[in-house]
Parts: C-alpha cells; structure tokens; sequence
C-alpha cells in the first residue's frame, strides 16, 4: 500500500509541491490522476468527473531528458503535438492549429528557438517548450513530474517561474514532484509530504519542519533554513546535509 | 590511364540494349520505386525510435523464412514475410524498453542467420537462389511476387498513414504520449509488423545483408538537412526511390555486378553529401543555443523577480 486516507482537494490556480523519498508514491499518484493505475479503494476526481486516460484536463510536464541531435522535430513541433498529437491520421496542415501554436510558444517566451530541431536545445528551452505543449489543451490541472531534474540553477528558477506565472494567469492548479523543494518554494502554496504510507499536508512551515518531519518519519530530522533555502538532513547515520528535500536513507 | 579507365567500364558495364531491357524490367522497376517510398517512410521512425538494430535482426529472420521456403519448395516472398513478421512481433513485444529491444535482437539474430545457413546448406537448387537472399534479387522475382510486394507495400503505406501523428508523438515522447491517451504500447506492436512488412520487402530488392541500406540510411541522410517533420520524410523517401530506381538502372547495364552494391553505394553516397552540408547546419544552431545560453546568464537581474529575490539571495552565495 502507498497511501493511506490520503485525502486532498486541490483549488483552482493553486501550486501544490508533492515531496517524499523514492519509492513513496509519489509519481504513482500523478499516474492515477492520468487514469494509468487504478486506485485500490477510493477515487481520484479531476474537474468533477473520475481521473481517465487522455483527459483533455490534466497536462503533463515531465522529466527533461536528452533529446537525440538528428530527431526530425523543432520546438513547435513538440508543443503542436499538445495539441492534436494524439489524434488519428497524418494531421494536414491547418492555419488556426500553428496561429494556437505560435501563441503558447509566445506565451512561454519560447519564439527565439521555435524552429531549431528540439535535439540542439539547452534542458531549460526545453522545458519551457514542454509547459507550452502541456497547456496546449487548456488544462485545469498541469501534473510535473520532476521537471527541474538535470536543470541548473538559472534554468530551475526561469522554469518554475514559468510555471507560477502560468498558474496565475490562467487558474490552473499544479501538482509538482520533486526531490528539490528550494526553486518552487516562493510559489508553493501547500506541501504534500509523503513517507512510508503516511503523509502531511500544509504550508511550506506547517509541514517542512523538524517537529513534523520527524514524526511523520519516526525518527529525528533537522530541518536548517539558511538564506531562504530549506536543508533537511536525516540526523542518524552521517552529518553531511543533505541538499534536498530528503532525508537520508537510514532516516526512513 | 583513360585507356585503362576506359576498358574497365567496358568490361564491367555495356549499355547496348539498355531501352529494351528498361522495357522489360519495368515492373521490377515499379516495385523498386514503391519499395522506395516504403523504405523512406519506415525509415523516419526507425531513427525516431532509434531501432536500427531491430531492423537487422528482423532482416535475418526474414532470410530464415526465405530460406526455409527456398528448401519446401515454398514462395520465397511469402517465406520472407513470415519470418520478418515474427521477429518484428518477437522483438515488438519482449522489447518494450529500447535496451531490452537490443538484448532480444542480439539473441534472436545469430539464431535466424544459423537456421538461414541450416535451410540453405540442406537446400540443394540453384546456388544463385541462394545468393539471391543474401544480397538482393528484384530482378529476378516473377510478376505474380511483385504483386504480393505492391500489395503489402500499399497495406504499409496506408497504416502508416493512418498512425502517423500518434506514432510520431510516441516514437519521440512516450511519456507525453501516454499522459495524453496515446496507445503507446498498442502502436509499438503495430509499427514493427510494419516494419516487418517493410523488411521483407526490401529483402527482394538488396537482400537481407543489406536492408539498412533502405531503411536507415534513407531518413538518417534526411535528419542531417533538417528537422521538419514534413520535409524529413519527403527528403527520406526522395532518397530511398533514388537509391532503389537508381541502384537498378545503372546495374542494368552491368552484366557482372549485382544490384545492391549500387544501391547501397547510392544511399552511402547521399547520406556522406547530406552529412556534410548538415555540419553546417548544426554548429550553427549550436552556437544560436550558446548565445542564447549566454544571455540568460549574464542577466540574471533580468529574469529575477522580486518574488523571487528570498530564493535568489540564497542561491546566488559562492
């Protein structure tokens, strides 16, 4: 069992980071909201009806990972394909299609590099390309499954500002895996911290401190803020921090 | 030195008769150009999914198909088929992960060449039917074959087009793919009878030994002048009905070589040109992503804001 009672409404425009060490459920919860795994008991609900596959609601944003240089596709390629990429038949060229294009390209500030083959941009272009193929469908719910993974530091920060901004303007609410809380933290207004079954939901400072953690862990955790950063270190095998949100594995 | 140049194209290549025998040949030449537009087509998601080694290894068990048909006394097409259909399924479905694809081709490969040389060496007809499989024999093929050939190159020609938008976005992002209700896993199984089909064809025109010759290189020489995915297969298939008509028409008038070395030369041919003019074309993207990259850099202030002025502060310590 991953979960247990877990119970979350989740509200228009609202930034939800989902955090826990590997093997938690984590991803698998995204899925269920993607109508991949079915739940055992219980039921997962997106816009008022049941979690389904392809479901014109959610928007999927996931890990950036490399592209081969000679793939025959250019960035708004990958964010037309949001758009109608799962639909039968060649997809003949239709003006209202690339006008919605060029719109979510402009909306991610991604116009400079829309025409360069997808496998020559940087992780971060990347990225941006992936929040304008997601949102292609006008989705309610953008699900990010770790997508500042392989991202350095600038690119982490302009990725989930992105995403804020994205959120803001159009009332749409994220959920966002991630081993590393510290590039959302500005924007995140609740934390869904999930460990061994058991979970905390909150604010960042309700759920992300020694007290709570150690609980929910059941053993000691120190929770450091440094210069609005948050370090957790697991405080029972090593002393090194540890520079995500994770404890140690002997901590778990 | 002309003089030497001169007898040895006489030697190997004599262009009396040449409009009679096109005449002749003209449907080996429709097959060749169909099997062309097939090759050229398949071969854009041979490189998407990075599969070329499937492609061999289906190509070998195609050979162990033709050749057990060879040693029954069986249509060799069909023989083809059957064996490419197999391993295509085979490899389709044990091969759901790419690494997993390359384990299951490895293995089933070797096994396909042996039976191949097991049913050839039992065989004891024309050695030039044996050689045949090997390295290609669309001359040779009679018309009743040639129309099996048209017929599943259409049934391949049509499924492609009916995949063609999700299978893309499958082969490139499954991820996203499956997210957005794409039947990643259904059209993996479909795509590689394709690719089965598309390998037994291909068999008949440059044998089995030689079928990367019109199913990767095609689309490989296409991805180094661009990244449209319009203009990619166009240019994929321009190539591969180059190769495929032209490795015909100038074989034709050589009594001595066969066929497939002047179609694998011609695709090796355009891919090397493509290449080259593609060096171009990437480090100039290369250097429009390092400036971009620059300025991102260089102006941090640019793209902070004052929301993010907590996390900044913290990040930007030495």
């Amino acid at each position: 069992m991953l979960w247990h009672n877990l119970n979350i409404d989740v509200e228009p425009g609202e930034f939800i980071a989902i955090l826990g060490p590997n093997g938690c459920g984590k991803t698998s919860l995204l899925k269920v909201l993607l109508g991949q795994y079915q739940l055992y008991s219980g039921t997962a609900r997106v816009n008022g009806h049941r979690a389904r596959r392809g479901d014109p609601d959610i928007g999927y944003v996931p890990q950036q990972r490399g592209i081969d240089d000679d793939t025959p596709m250019r960035g708004r390629d990958l964010v037309r394909m949001g758009l109608d990429g799962h639909r039968w038949g060649p997809g003949w060229f239709s003006r209202s299609r690339s006008q919605k294009v060029d719109a979510l390209l402009e909306e991610v500030g991604a116009q400079t590099y829309a025409d360069s083959p997808v496998g020559m941009l940087s992780g971060g272009e990347l990225q941006r390309l992936r929040v304008a193929q997601a949102l292609g469908s006008d989705p309610h719910l953008l699900l990010c499954d770790e997508p500042l993974l392989h991202l350095d530091m600038t690119h982490q920060r302009l990725v989930a500002r992105l995403l804020h901004e994205k959120r803001q303007a159009r009332r749409t609410a994220i959920l966002f895996v991630t081993h590393e809380i510290n590039p959302i933290l500005p924007y995140v207004d609740r934390v869904l911290y999930i460990a061994g079954g058991h979970f905390l939901v909150g604010t960042p400072d309700d759920v992300i401190n020694s007290a709570a953690l150690s609980e929910l862990y059941g053993s000691p955790i120190d929770v450091v803020r440094a210069g609005g950063r948050i370090v957790i270190v697991g405080s029972d095998s090593d002393h090194h921090p540890i520079h995500h949100a994770e404890p140690s594995a002997g901590a778990i | 030195m002309t003089h030497l140049a001169a007898n040895i194209l006489t030697e190997y290549f004599t262009f009396e008769n040449y409009g009679e025998l096109i005449v002749l040949l003209q449907n080996s030449l429709f097959a060749a150009a169909l099997l062309g537009v097939v090759g050229g087509l398949i071969s854009v998601f041979v490189m998407a999914r990075d599969i070329p080694f499937a492609v061999h290894g289906v190509a070998e068990l195609s050979f162990a198909g033709a050749s057990f048909a060879l040693l029954i006394s069986f249509d060799v097409v069909y023989g083809s088929i059957i064996g490419s259909l197999a391993a295509a399924l085979l490899i389709g479905i044990g091969g759901a992960r790419s690494s997993e694809k390359n384990t299951i081709t490895g293995v089933l490969m070797p096994f396909g060449l042996g039976l191949g040389i097991l049913f050839l060496a039992l065989y004891d007809g024309r050695a030039a039917n044996k050689f045949g499989l090997l390295t290609g024999q669309i001359v040779a093929i009679n018309p009743s074959q040639i129309r099996t050939l048209v017929i599943c190159a259409v049934v391949v020609l049509v499924v492609l087009l009916i995949i063609w938008r999700p299978l893309t976005f499958a082969s490139i992002d499954p991820a996203v793919a499956r997210a957005k209700g794409v039947p990643v896993t259904a059209l993996t199984i479909i795509f590689m009878l394709a690719l089965g089909l598309a390998v037994a064809l291909s068999v008949q025109v440059v044998g089995v030994l030689l079928v990367l010759a019109l199913l990767v290189t095609p689309a490989a020489a296409a991805t180094q002048i661009s990244a449209s995915p319009v203009l990619v297969p166009v240019l994929s298939t321009l190539f591969a009905v180059i190769s495929s008509v032209g490795g015909i028409l100038i074989a034709l008038g050589s009594p001595v070589v066969p066929i497939s070395p002047f179609v694998t030369t011609i695709s090796f041919l355009i891919y090397l040109i493509c290449r080259l003019i593609g060096h171009r074309r990437k480090s100039r993207h290369t250097r429009a992503r390092i400036r971009r990259e620059a300025d991102v850099h260089r102006h941090p202030s640019l793209v902070s804001t004052a929301g993010e002025a907590r996390d900044a502060s913290g990040t930007d310590t030495r």
